[in-house]
């Protein structure tokens, strides 16, 4: 293993037995043993990946494509067929929160029960007790039994333990809906932190937002094998883009069911279009009812320009055609600087304007009139959707303008703020 | 040796199983802990009453020379009958966290013999009541054979519960097993009693030299033969290693089988 590694994958192979009819029972094994016809389900086709010590790593792919099983075999808890599987130093996994839990034992005593199961002596438990509850924000509640807990309570208790474990490497799988939204941000800040501290650290999420803001590197994994390894961005812009076609594909198999010779005509002609469709599509994905054919920016005056001053306001205009009318339609703008930080973001339904029909082509406008951009390039996302998830059309990060500043500031924005300084001499 | 160092590390695990195990046996219960003592107590109670009046038999006091064999069986067949619930009782557990699986064997067998441990109370106050007598030289043997005990009962355990995961049959199975493995060691009768010829066979049976020491050192008072001792303790450390290679093997496809 090299030193500066904290894991090593090597050519992992995992296979599932699937049975047809699975006989438990040991007379049934004996009696049918003809009967134990299974399939073989190969999920993990021959992985290798290495990650440094304190970096972080998200895995991505769509559900079944081997990315849990993968967390599992890095945790422990499953053996791969073939392949070798290096970790060092103390491994914790948020994979269970709240295991060996017992209701009628007080929080405290559970804190002991939990935490011994990652592997913490007494004396390691003694010394975290005191950050664990407060972590969990429980206060008096940690002398009463876990039953009486509410569940925002029992997981931020869980999650209290199994953070403050100060292990080398920690493994996470899509666990970080726990309590309410402070609680969320809280665990996410603690997550940052241990990051920092210069913990190693593997999430499983489909959650893209998440893995950015934590991950420097991301893996997309697909059908069992590692199809991407990159900047978390690039990585997820091109499996968004994957599940876009692929939810296309979903939706044109509808159209089927006509007449032969009208299929037949309708496939060449549906053929020609999905090639030229094809080259615009490097930038866009989506279910395609509608489509986002220019974005450009004007300043105050209507005039194009694509170069900007600090405070100087900026309008985007967005032209759209409309192939198939959208019901419940919401239009969304990100900003980016070039080096993929998403400085803002919004939507109209955000902005309190209620969704709406398209019906014909045209264009929306949306102007910042105080545009506290600092200096940098900055890129733009736009999107057509029907409520969050489903894109009907985005379109990444082609359109890009300038922003320079007289002001020395640095950062992506201007914030206001005031000095307020009492130096006496 | 890897395994061993492991345990090590994990031995808070295996003490606060083993707690919480007791501690939630007997919680909610009005008399809590109590039952512990009490639970011997009132089927030695039973016994007296049946075998001292009813079922008269020729040994003397009976009830004793029954009890302190029954009680270190009730371990090993609550081990052996027992075992089978582990792994599936915690697969939540198993199914999602890192730990090495033996853990769960080891707090159910050392749960089970501190129950045994305070029953030996009970059958220590009885003793020295009952006119037979403490015996001190002979007491000084009891820590052994119950180590001796421990070691096959976890080796039984080892293997019952990885074993039940892949057939869950077993569980039932093994109730029939318990029930005449029982008659086949010497508790109900003295393995005098045993006809010559088949004394090789009972010799193989790894409960009937504990069994015969714990009564040497009970009821007898007197020091166990050193060769009960060995033969104990052979076969004891053998099913430890049988159960434990095949539980090793065996813990591989826990979570694929659960």
């Amino acid at each position: 293993m090299k030193e500066c590694n904290a894991i090593e994958v090597y050519d992992v192979t995992k296979k599932f037995k699937v049975y047809y009819d699975k006989g438990r029972m040991l007379k049934e094994k004996v009696l049918f043993w003809k009967r134990n016809k299974y399939d073989e389900h190969w999920v993990l086709n021959g992985i290798s990946f290495e990650v440094k010590k304190g970096e972080a790593v998200g895995l991505i792919g769509h559900n079944g494509c081997g990315k849990s099983t993968t967390l599992k075999i890095l945790t422990g808890i499953m053996y791969p067929d073939a392949g070798k599987v290096e970790l060092k130093g103390r491994v914790s996994s948020l994979l269970e929160l709240g295991a060996g839990f017992h209701p009628d034992m007080s929080g405290r005593e559970n804190i002991y029960i939990n935490a011994s199961i990652f592997g913490l002596s007494k004396k390691e438990i003694d010394s975290r007790i005191h950050d664990i509850i407060a972590f969990s924000e429980l206060g008096d509640y940690i002398d009463n039994p876990v039953r009486t807990y509410s569940s925002g309570m029992y997981m931020r208790l869980a999650f209290s333990v199994a953070i403050n474990v100060d292990a080398d490497i920690l493994l996470i799988d899509e666990i970080l809906a726990v309590g309410d939204v402070n609680f969320q941000a809280k665990c996410f800040n603690k997550l940052i932190d241990i990051k920092k501290s210069g913990t190693t650290i593997v999430i499983v999420s489909h959650s893209m937002g998440q893995i950015e803001e934590i991950c420097d590197r991301s893996i997309w994994i697909h059908e069992g094998l590692i199809r991407t390894d990159g900047i978390p961005r690039n990585v997820h812009r091109e499996y968004l883009m994957y599940m876009g076609e692929l939810r296309k594909e979903k939706l044109n198999p509808l159209n089927s069911g006509n007449e032969k010779l009208e299929k037949v005509e309708e496939k060449t002609e549906e053929a020609e279009k999905t090639e030229t469709i094809q080259e615009l599509n490097a930038h866009h994905r989506g279910t395609g009812e509608a489509r986002i054919v220019s974005v450009e920016t004007l300043n105050q005056d209507g005039k194009k320009v694509n170069v900007f001053s600090t405070d100087e306001p900026i309008i985007f205009r967005v032209s759209y055609e409309v192939y198939k009318e959208v019901n419940n339609a919401l239009f969304g703008l990100s900003i980016f600087r070039n080096d993929g930080v998403r400085c803002y973001g919004s939507n109209s339904r955000a902005d309190g304007i209620p969704t709406f029909t398209l019906k014909n082509n045209g264009f929306f406008d949306l102007e910042f009139t105080d545009n506290q951009l600092l200096q940098g390039k900055y890129y733009l996302d736009v999107c057509i959707a029907v409520g969050i998830d489903d894109m009907v059309d985005y379109y990444d990060t082609v359109y890009g303008f300038e922003v320079y500043s007289f002001y020395e500031d640095i950062g992506a924005v201007r914030m206001k703020h005031k000095w307020m300084i009492n130096v006496t001499e | 040796m890897k395994l061993m160092r492991e345990l090590w590390n994990y031995r808070e695990m295996i003490v606060s199983l083993v707690k919480r195990d007791l501690k939630s046996r007997y919680k909610g219960s009005v008399l809590g802990f109590l039952w512990m003592f009490l639970n011997p107590l009132l089927q030695l109670c039973v016994y007296t009453v049946v075998f001292s009046i009813i079922m008269r038999s020729d040994i003397e006091k009976f009830y004793l020379f029954l009890f302190v064999a029954l009680v270190p069986w009730i371990f090993f067949s609550m081990c052996l009958s027992g075992g089978t619930t582990v792994i599936f009782a915690q697969q939540d557990m198993v199914k999602k966290i890192y730990f090495p699986r033996q853990v769960l064997p080891i707090a159910f067998t050392t749960s089970q013999f501190v129950n045994m441990a305070l029953s030996f109370i009970i059958i220590f106050i009885v003793i020295a009541f009952s006119g037979i007598g403490l015996h001190v030289r002979a007491l000084a043997f009891l820590p052994l054979v119950m180590l001796i005990e421990y070691i096959l009962a976890l080796g039984v355990t080892f293997l019952t519960s990885a074993l039940t995961v892949y057939f869950r049959d077993l569980e039932h199975i093994l109730g029939i097993v318990s029930m005449a493995w029982m008659y086949m060691t010497p508790i109900l009768y003295d393995v005098t009693s045993v006809p010559e010829e088949f004394l090789p066979i009972f010799n193989l049976n790894p409960m009937t030299p504990i069994i015969v020491a714990y009564r040497d050192i009970l009821y007898y008072g007197k020091v166990p033969q050193i060769d009960t001792l060995l033969n104990a303790f052979a076969l004891g450390i053998s099913v430890l290693i049988v159960g434990e290679i095949a539980f090793a093997i065996l813990q591989r496809h826990f979570v694929e089988e659960l």
